[in-house]
């Protein structure tokens, strides 16, 4: 751990201006992830902005029919809350399938969605690392890389998002509202986090002196079919190897709408709409699904040890989808998958 | 044998409990000392070769730091390597932190941060900047077999591997069913819940160490002799100890570091391990096992060879009883066992919860389950039919086993005759169901060092047991309790127990499943010894009551007593020289354990839904304690199975488990029901209180019977532990 200026603020804007001033400080939420870092030594602020105060806590429901989460709403409040568990049963689902009670009573909304790779190698300093210290290499491509990406890693890095909500949210359809010096503006989940490319040191499009407000959900279809499957190396307390969030629509037998994402193979939540549309107005038959599946996957890539998530990923997908259209969820507290 | 009115064999709830829950037994971490300095550890990242420079300029100048502790500005201490060995230690030079640039294992201490503050210390020690020169290593086992040796020293106390009978080699080319498999075992890490820690007291006529160790004496002896503190009284104090699992048996790197630092520097200092430099303290060693079977057509052993090839370090050759229960588990006359080691840069593999067993009884178990299918006999029958009432590798009889109770009734509870045999033909919706089963052996033997304790009469008519065993979680506080209670015809409100301190009368190391057998008959032994003491005084003193010892034992009678005679002598004393067990029978503990695991046929995920335990270990003294120690056993036996691996980068000779979230143990929604049972087995030539012990026993054969019960699921024989998801998708695709 490396000493730190602790500032609480009282507003946004005070936010705003210690991180335009101060390119090192960094805003504290609830702290499960970054105070993790820095007693790792991996992330070494120079302040800590504690945003607690500020009043990002609210969950309202928006006038088209959305919802509306502010960023320190906790994993809990967003699980348990009625709308999210009415409407949005996905996300409930898939917030309830990450980390402990405990971790998800602080954790919030804006903490989860900037929370950083578990990859071993970044957590570690005394190894290369580009994520952590770009240009030093990453020896996770040619060492221990059974849980790293499958889809869209860069020579650089293979690492992948943690996330369960994040995965939800891609299906879902999310809007990150986000707030700098010059005003708010809104990004897409899709658009929010980013590829590895050549700076993996990079997670999100979210600027250095920018603070997220909240997300904004889309409008959730009635009666929609939805199931959380997450595949771990335990039955609990895991970050996923793979895991799929399945979303459908099905209008007398017969698929009306169908939003797949993906966790634990890429630098992001995985979702590919292109192949989405391969579903749309055909039967909800494991045919289908198969067939859907294999597209998502076309263009994995497989690492030294790895391999086995492609076959993997493809197989979660199949059953999450089964799981959806058959209305029968993957249960979050029963371990057994049906 | 004295079996007293039976406060023993109850199921008496912890006596450490209230002060656990309350947080007022204190752990070596939780001291408080005056004027406490705190240090923290900077460790290599390099897996061999050399330090060049210490650059602390900026940790030194670092506000609240103290000192920065190197080899080259250590404080002098002995060059002869024979002078660090402890009890517990292996052949070979043990390990010196900071004794010179060396640097043998990644992780390794490479200087020691002292501070004001724990903060100081810590957030110091970020900023030591250490240049090395680099030199090839290697951690990789597989890489090493063509290395691999005989060790050509044994450990102390280590029985050797057993010799060759018959001719194992022509029994199995001749033998009409043949199985032949190499398994694999990965490191394990022992992560006691309690993190490694000393506090330091340094005075100048005394210095008290509060550490976490599985034996008090054996580290007050070791700083005595490595930092010659001959001049000083020496007191090791272990009061409580959060889990060891065997990592606490020598002296810890937390201890040397923490009392060469208090000497430097003549303060008291605190030194805690944080959990991811725990992974460089020890573990596990991984293995590489080749069995070989030949059997007649209904499966009666004709030949059994085990090899064994175990990770040691470059300066110790670790080692275990890996294959020494291979030639005595079942009937076989033509046996032939080979123990061999290969040196790796890590630090040295230490005993974990049956050392050696857990491994090496893996691979004879899934061995027997391939013959079991090899010769199409269920594997419980094949079993059976390989029954031995003697230890053939010693040819003695044993001095009880009560395994073919454990058989049946564990097979009764689990309900195995309703098995159907073949593999994949049971199942349950998406799920395949599979039943497996295993044997498991462990040594029953007291310490083969004499075991001291001392009882007292108080003035309020209680009496104090006094003991320098450690209870590491076990129940030992509880257990010597029943014993004195028995004993003295007393209820246990009335026994104070103290353990867990140097100053108190001599134990050996706790381990090895003898402390209730070994530490149990001192106290019993004293305890009868204070008896008759208090009998004759009673006499002396005239106070006959109603002549029965229980009344001249009561509160009133021995009030009288106090009242009467002089009460500082009414103390006794007794040491248990190991049992004269002599070379007429072997000891041992036995289980049979049965698994049933429910796989998800297209994903893989394997659940442990079911294990029933059961248990052959003489005299239970406490169902309750003795049950926690076979359910712990079994998470940690789920968790060798299924989820455990200190798994290392061999590009960098680093293991890169670091955090609970990289090592993963059971969680809660892994471990659903464990049920145990312990068959009726009396035994009055293993120890004088017919105990054997059972802290080993739970671990030995979960693992193998989860592994068959996955064969048995699915028709995949996974050889190699653990049972990822990823080895049973490769093995399937």
């Amino acid at each position: 751990m490396r000493r730190f200026e602790y500032l609480r603020v009282a507003s946004i804007n005070q936010a705003i201006e210690r991180l335009s001033d101060e390119p090192g400080a960094k805003l504290l939420a609830g702290g499960t992830n970054l105070v993790d870092l820095m007693k790792y030594d991996v992330a070494t602020p120079t302040t800590i902005i504690d945003i607690n105060d500020l009043p990002l806590r609210e969950i309202s429901e928006t006038s088209d029919g959305g919802l509306r989460i502010g960023a320190l709403a906790t994993n809990s409040d967003v699980a348990f809350h009625p709308v999210v568990e009415n409407r949005y049963p996905l996300l409930a689902s898939a917030i309830l399938a990450g980390a402990s009670a405990q971790l998800r009573n602080v954790a919030t909304v804006a903490g989860n969605l900037l929370q950083r790779t578990r990859c071993s190698y970044f957590y570690d300093v005394m190894t290369p690392c580009n994520k952590r210290t770009p240009g030093t290499g990453c020896p996770a491509r040619n060492g221990l890389n059974r849980n790293h990406a499958i889809l869209g890693a860069s020579q650089d890095c293979v690492a992948t998002h943690p996330s369960d909500m994040c995965v939800a949210l891609a299906a879902i359809g999310t809007m990150i509202i986000v707030q700098g010096p010059n005003g708010a503006r809104s990004i897409s989940l899709a658009d929010f986090h980013r590829l590895p490319g050549d700076t993996p040191e990079q997670d999100t499009t979210l600027q250095n002196n920018e603070i997220i407000l909240g997300i904004e959900l889309t409008p959730a279809p009635e009666f929609q079919r939805y199931s959380y499957l997450k595949i771990r190396d335990r039955l609990s307390y895991a970050f996923a190897l793979v895991s799929a969030a399945a979303l459908l629509t099905i209008d007398d037998g017969v698929i009306s709408t169908a939003h797949v994402a993906l966790g634990g193979v890429a630098h992001k939540p995985w979702r590919d709409t292109a192949a989405e549309v391969v579903l749309v107005g055909r039967p909800a038959s494991r045919g289908n699904f198969d067939q859907f599946a294999s597209m998502l996957l076309l263009r994995s890539d497989a690492l030294s040890e790895n391999g086995f998530k492609i076959e993997l990923a493809r197989r979660t997908v199949v059953r999450a989808l089964e799981q959806a259209a058959s209305r029968t969820p993957q249960s979050q507290s029963d371990k057994h998958i049906h | 044998m004295d079996r007293g009115p039976a406060i023993t064999g109850k199921s008496i709830p912890r006596i450490d409990g209230p002060l656990k829950v309350r947080g007022q037994a204190k752990y070596a971490a939780e001291y408080e000392v005056p004027d406490l300095l705190h240090a923290a550890i900077v460790s290599a990242s390099i897996a061999k070769g050399r330090v060049i420079s210490i650059d602390s300029a900026d940790a030194k100048s670092f506000p609240g730091v103290v000192a920065v502790l190197t080899h080259q500005n250590r404080p002098w201490f002995w060059p002869f390597s024979f002078l660090y060995k402890d009890p517990a230690g292996p052949p070979g030079q043990p390990f010196r932190p900071l004794y010179n640039d060396r640097v043998h294992f990644s992780g390794q201490p490479v200087a020691l941060v002292v501070g004001d503050t724990y903060e100081a210390a810590r957030d110091a020690a970020a900023l030591v900047r250490v240049s090395y020169h680099r030199e090839q290593h290697s951690t990789d086992l597989a890489a090493e077999v063509s290395r691999a040796y005989k060790s050509p020293r044994r450990r102390l106390g280590l029985a050797p591997t057993p010799q060759p009978t018959g001719d194992a080699d022509r029994a199995f080319s001749e033998a009409p069913v043949k199985v032949e498999a190499t398994y694999t075992t990965a490191a394990e890490n022992h992560h006691p819940m309690e993190l490694f820690a000393t506090t330091v007291e340094w005075g100048d006529k005394t210095v008290t160490v509060y550490d976490k160790t599985q034996s008090p004496k054996s580290v007050e002896i070791f700083l005595k002799v490595a930092f010659r503190l001959f001049r000083r009284k020496v007191r090791v104090v272990s009061s409580f100890v959060g889990g060891a699992f065997g990592l606490g048996l020598r002296p810890q790197q937390s201890v040397f570091l923490a009392v060469l630092a208090a000497k430097a520097l003549k303060r008291s200092i605190r030194l805690v391990i944080p959990r991811d430099q725990m992974f460089a303290l020890g573990y596990r060693a991984n293995s590489i096992q080749t069995v070989s079977l030949g059997a007649d057509k209904n499966g009666h052993l004709l030949a059994v060879r085990h090899r064994a090839i175990a990770a040691t370090s470059r300066n110790e050759d670790a080692q275990d009883p890996m294959l020494n229960f291979s030639a005595s588990l079942y009937r076989c006359h033509n046996v032939k066992l080979a123990y061999e080691l290969a040196k790796l840069d890590t630090v040295s593999p230490c005993d974990m919860r049956a050392p050696g067993a857990a491994t090496g009884m893996f691979a004879l178990e899934c061995a027997m389950d391939e013959l079991a299918y090899a010769t199409n006999v269920d594997p419980l029958v094949l079993r059976l039919a390989n029954y031995t009432e003697r230890d053939q590798s010693e040819n003695r009889p044993f001095s009880s086993k009560a395994l073919r109770e454990c058989y049946a009734q564990g097979a009764e509870r689990f309900g195995w005759a309703k098995r159907s045999h073949a593999p994949r033909s049971m199942r349950k919706g998406k799920e395949l169901v599979g039943w497996g089963m295993a044997t498991g052996v462990w040594e029953a033997a007291m310490s083969p060092v004499p075991a001291r304790a001392k009882v007292r009469l108080l003035a309020d008519g209680r009496f104090e047991v006094t003991s320098s065993i450690t209870d590491i979680g076990t129940g030992t506080y509880t257990i010597l309790t029943q014993i004195a209670a028995d004993a003295l015809e007393a209820s246990i409100e009335r026994v104070v127990v103290k353990l867990g301190d140097s100053a108190l009368p001599f134990n050996p190391i706790q381990g090895g499943s003898w402390t209730a057998a070994t530490s149990g008959s001192a106290v019993q032994a004293a305890c009868n010894k204070l008896k008759k003491k208090i009998l004759s005084r009673a006499k002396q003193a005239g106070i006959v009551g109603n002549g029965q010892s229980t009344e001249l034992l009561s509160p009133a009678a021995l009030a009288d007593l106090l009242r009467l005679s002089d009460h500082d002598n009414l103390s006794a004393t007794a040491t248990i020289i190991n049992f004269p067990f002599g070379k007429k029978y072997t000891g041992a503990t036995h289980s049979a354990v049965f698994a049933e695991v429910r796989i998800d046929e297209e994903l893989a995920v394997v659940r442990v839904t079911r294990l029933v335990c059961a248990v052959a270990a003489g005299r239970i003294l406490n169902p309750a304690t003795a049950r926690s120690q076979i359910i712990g056993a079994s998470v940690m036996g789920i968790g060798k199975a299924l989820y455990e691996d200190a798994a290392t980068d061999h590009n960098l000779g680093r293991c890169m488990a670091h955090s609970f979230a990289d090592y993963h143990i059971p969680s809660n929604a892994d471990v659903y029901e464990i049920e145990v049972l312990f068959a009726e087995e009396t035994d009055d030539k293993v120890s004088p209180i017919g105990v054997k012990g059972v802290g080993e026993i739970g671990s030995v054969a979960v693992a193998p019977a989860i592994a068959n019960a996955i064969f048995h699921a699915t028709g995949q024989r996974i050889r190699d532990l653990p049972i990822t998801i990823d080895r049973l998708a490769r093995s399937r695709d």
